[in-house]
């Protein structure tokens, strides 16, 4: 009897311990990431968008910021630690930025622009004492234009570029800043800097347990007052596998997730969760070959492979939550422009340009194309490519696939079309990031950087091109350099570089408990909004 | 005893030796590259070179493996690529909750397994028996990552008893025996545990089954003897076999949770070692790899010696 009393006892204590698990989630946000770890947590983030999104633009800030409080139109650059940032009217390489006064790191030190210099050291110059590896790696390719720098005084700071480069201050937005004090005070040790981070964002990290939790509190003393965080605490844990994040968030253990499978939206909000998402700078399309002998060469097939694709038809494969492609950028991008060529669903116009062109369902056109069965914001691979194939064997463009594991996938977009490693595949299905006029347009076209020399995968080349590109970056008054990218994305669409078929829209799945949540048109969040009802 | 015993700790360096080879060449010779996990796409070929270099991966192969059995010789597993932690303590870490996981599972399928077979052994050929079988072909066939979805579904989504993920609400450095913590154990473990209990159940069967018609037996009826009496002879000469069967079952358990461990985000070896194949994090893969095989290895040979020890018919020279 004795026994039985006291299992009755375990019982109601696990019971009333359960409970208390509940209620103490109030004020507390638990965050299922797409991750498998925690990104890097000691300034200069991993893991691409979802690692700036949590740990870069959470603890840390850059000299240079995105605007992140607006859902109804696109981010723009704001001030950051840089409170106004300009370049020199003679010489157009010196870039003076002002630092914001008053600003401290976590651990109480005071940032300067000396702060400034030893964090551009840390990722550019390996014989500093500071130099990270890791760190650089995630850095480094991020500031190309950036020759030197130095602190004029405390709150001044000086860059030079290589060249004149108007795109700096999107550049300058990826680089975060750690605390010199912290990594002095823990033996110059990155390690136990990641343990024990500072940087000058809204929150701090409080604990801590590589691949499984972090845990982020206010930054009470944040500069600025309007993002000082509502919640007490945000939880980020990694769930790579999207049944496990749905079943996570669908027995309560957390109240986001990033991400939610298609085809489990249904239950999540048939159950009361909403799911949140919008536009935001995201391409799903495919990069084709310019090789000479590539069926691609030719505009008529190009735009005719455009024009088979029922883009509309696939949002139901998508449950809905896509943009279909109007043209390379979202619709909503302020550089989209006024195309002519209208990226839409015709069939039979895609035929007869394809008539033009020499072939026809029955002399089908036959193109390889590479493709992954999964990877990061690839969304469905499989089942989207397999619409395409399709819809282009529909007007006349036989494909056949090449599939790829998304790790090797990644080495073949670094090698391009030329590598013998693509196995003359005349095509990749890629996805990225095309926030910054660099990741969004330059670096897909741009001459120098023709693989493996950077990203432009199908080896394209064109001197009217070049050139658009050389005035986006010798342009420095910003509406100038926006009519500039309008200009050069309205070619990129008028001549159908590529096949452009959808943009993601960020979903995340929301415990109706979540409140507060603005979601930006970009791939970085602000979560300082957020509360938990 | 104590020769056999150092005699086998000593074959496991070749053994050692051996997977550490095969799982080097494996991983080298699967497609992908390390620095995709750790670099941006627009990374530069010579920032990509000057990475490589860092990371020793410009070497020869040959070289490579030699700094890397060196570091190794000398209690240095490395540091992983993708996220610059000491291999060691990421995989110690991550193996001993797979042994907390693999260990729950065995103490639940353990039992079950061999009372179900003695079950089915003693009533051979009856709807017990049939019962019996049925249940362990289930159990084996039944894909168990399939299962663990659907347990999760009704114990987690529907009802609400149990938590679907993770190892503790504070992670796994925060375990200890308390309901907070073990109910993070209960549905992995008992997913684990529905193949070996199939396994251990046909195994036990067979024996007991085999056992029961052996002359020995109806000469200890002949003496008298209880039936429970003739069981507990019957069990004690089952055992030695019936170990053997446990001991590589706890083998599989600790390597091949990588399904399981993915389904319930279990931060374990198989969670571990999945995510350094995607990455290609070959110091983490190695460090894994060899961990787990020594722990095959070991398993045996404790199950050896406890064989021996059990049943003094298996001599040992």
């Amino acid at each position: 009897m004795r026994h039985f009393k006291e299992g009755i006892a375990a019982l109601l204590l696990a019971a009333s311990l359960t409970c208390a698990q509940g209620a103490a989630a109030q004020g507390t946000l638990r965050i299922g990431m797409t991750a498998s770890d925690i990104p890097l947590t000691t300034g200069q983030t991993d893991q691409g968008g979802e690692g700036m999104r949590f740990m870069g633009y959470t603890v840390y800030d850059s000299l240079i910021e995105w605007d992140l409080t607006s859902a109804d139109k696109p981010s723009v650059l704001i001030p950051g630690l840089a409170t106004e940032w300009s370049v020199d009217a003679e010489d157009k390489t010196k870039w003076t930025l002002k630092l914001r006064e008053g600003v401290t790191f976590h651990d109480g030190s005071p940032f300067t622009a000396a702060d400034a210099v030893w964090n551009f050291d840390k990722l550019l110059v390996d014989t500093s004492e500071q130099y990270d590896s890791r760190q650089a790696a995630q850095g480094k390719s991020r500031i190309p234009a950036v020759a030197s720098y130095s602190a004029v005084d405390d709150y001044t700071l000086e860059i030079i570029t290589k060249t004149p480069d108007a795109t700096l201050p999107y550049q300058l937005a990826w680089i975060l800043m750690s605390s010199k004090a912290n990594w002095e005070a823990l033996d110059k040790d990155w390690e136990k800097v990641a343990n024990t981070p500072s940087g000058t964002g809204p929150w701090k990290l409080e604990a801590f347990v590589p691949r499984e939790r972090a845990e982020l509190v206010p930054n009470e003393a944040y500069w600025d007052e309007t993002r000082i965080p509502k919640l007490d605490k945000m939880v980020l844990i990694p769930l790579p596998e999207p049944n496990a994040r749905a079943a996570a968030l669908l027995s309560g253990q957390v109240d986001w997730i990033e991400a939610p499978a298609p085809d489990t939206i249904p239950a999540m909000t048939g159950n009361g969760f909403t799911i949140s998402s919008n536009a935001y700078p995201h391409n799903w399309t495919w990069h084709l070959s310019r090789l000479e002998g590539s069926p691609w060469n030719d505009i008529r097939v190009r735009k005719a492979a455009n024009l088979a694709i029922d883009r509309e038809g696939m949002g139901a494969l998508l449950g809905g939550l896509m943009v279909p492609a109007k043209g390379f950028l979202p619709p909503s991008s302020q550089w989209f422009g006024e195309p002519t060529f209208e990226v839409k669903y015709d069939p039979e116009a895609a035929k007869a340009l394809l008539a033009e062109a020499g072939y026809s369902v029955e002399n089908p056109l036959k193109v390889k194309a590479l493709i992954s069965p999964s990877g990061s914001g690839q969304m469905l691979p499989l089942p989207m490519n397999e619409y395409l194939q399709q819809s282009l064997a529909e007007v006349g463009i036989e494909v056949e696939f090449m599939v790829v594991e998304w790790n090797q996938m990644i080495n073949l977009w670094r090698a391009g079309a030329a590598d013998a490693a693509v196995e003359g595949a005349m095509s990749i299905n890629f996805t990225y990031f095309i926030q910054d006029p660099f990741t969004g347009l330059i670096r897909h076209l741009s001459c120098d950087l023709i693989a493996p020399n950077g990203t432009n995968w199908g080896h394209y080349c064109d001197p009217e091109m070049q050139a658009l590109f050389d005035e986006i970056k010798t342009t420095f008054d910003p509406e100038e350099q926006d009519k500039v990218l309008r200009k050069t994305h309205e070619k990129y669409v008028d001549d159908a570089l590529f096949l452009m078929v959808t943009h993601d829209v960020a979903p995340r799945a929301l415990s109706p408990k979540v409140k507060g949540f603005v979601q930006a048109q970009n791939w970085y969040q602000n979560f300082s909004s957020i509360t938990m009802e | 005893m104590f020769s056999y015993f150092l005699r086998r700790v000593i074959l496991m360096l070749p053994v050692a030796f051996g997977v550490s080879v095969i799982c080097f060449l494996l991983v080298q010779i699967a497609p992908g590259d390390p620095l995709t996990a750790i670099m941006p796409v627009d990374a530069t070929a010579d920032e990509q070179a000057a990475m490589r270099a860092i990371y020793g991966l410009d070497k020869p192969l040959p070289v490579q493996y030699a700094i890397w059995i060196g570091n190794l010789a000398q209690g240095d597993m490395g540091k992983s690529i993708a996220t610059g932690r000491p291999v060691a303590g990421e995989v110690f870490g991550a193996v001993q909750n797979s042994l907390l996981l693999a260990a729950s599972a065995a103490v639940i399928a353990f039992p079950i397994g061999i009372f179900l077979g003695f079950l089915a052994g003693y009533f051979r050929d009856t709807l017990l028996d049939r019962a019996v079988t049925a249940i362990s072909i289930a159990g084996v066939s039944v894909p168990n990552y399939w299962l663990g979805i659907v347990l999760v579904i009704i114990f987690s989504v529907n009802l609400g008893w149990l938590p679907s993920m993770g190892a503790g609400p504070g992670g796994s450095q925060d375990w200890s025996w308390d309901w907070l913590h073990i109910r993070h154990l209960v549905l992995p473990a008992v997913t684990l545990a529905v193949v070996p209990i199939g396994i251990v159940a046909r195994t036990v069967r067979a024996l007991a089954g085999d056992l029961l018609t052996q002359d020995f037996v109806l000469a200890l009826y002949a003496k008298g003897m209880s039936r429970g009496d003739v069981l507990r002879h019957v069990a004690r000469n089952a055992a030695a076999t019936a170990l053997s069967v446990m001991g590589l079952q706890l083998g599989y358990l600790l390597g091949g949770s990588i399904l399981i461990e993915t389904v319930f985000n279990w931060p374990g070896s198989g969670f571990l070692l999945s995510n350094a194949i995607f990455q290609r994090d070959l110091p983490l893969l190695q460090g894994t790899i060899l961990v787990l095989a020594l722990f095959f290895v070991g398993m045996n040979l404790i199950v050896d010696v406890a064989q021996a020890a059990i049943d003094p018919r298996i001599k040992r020279s």
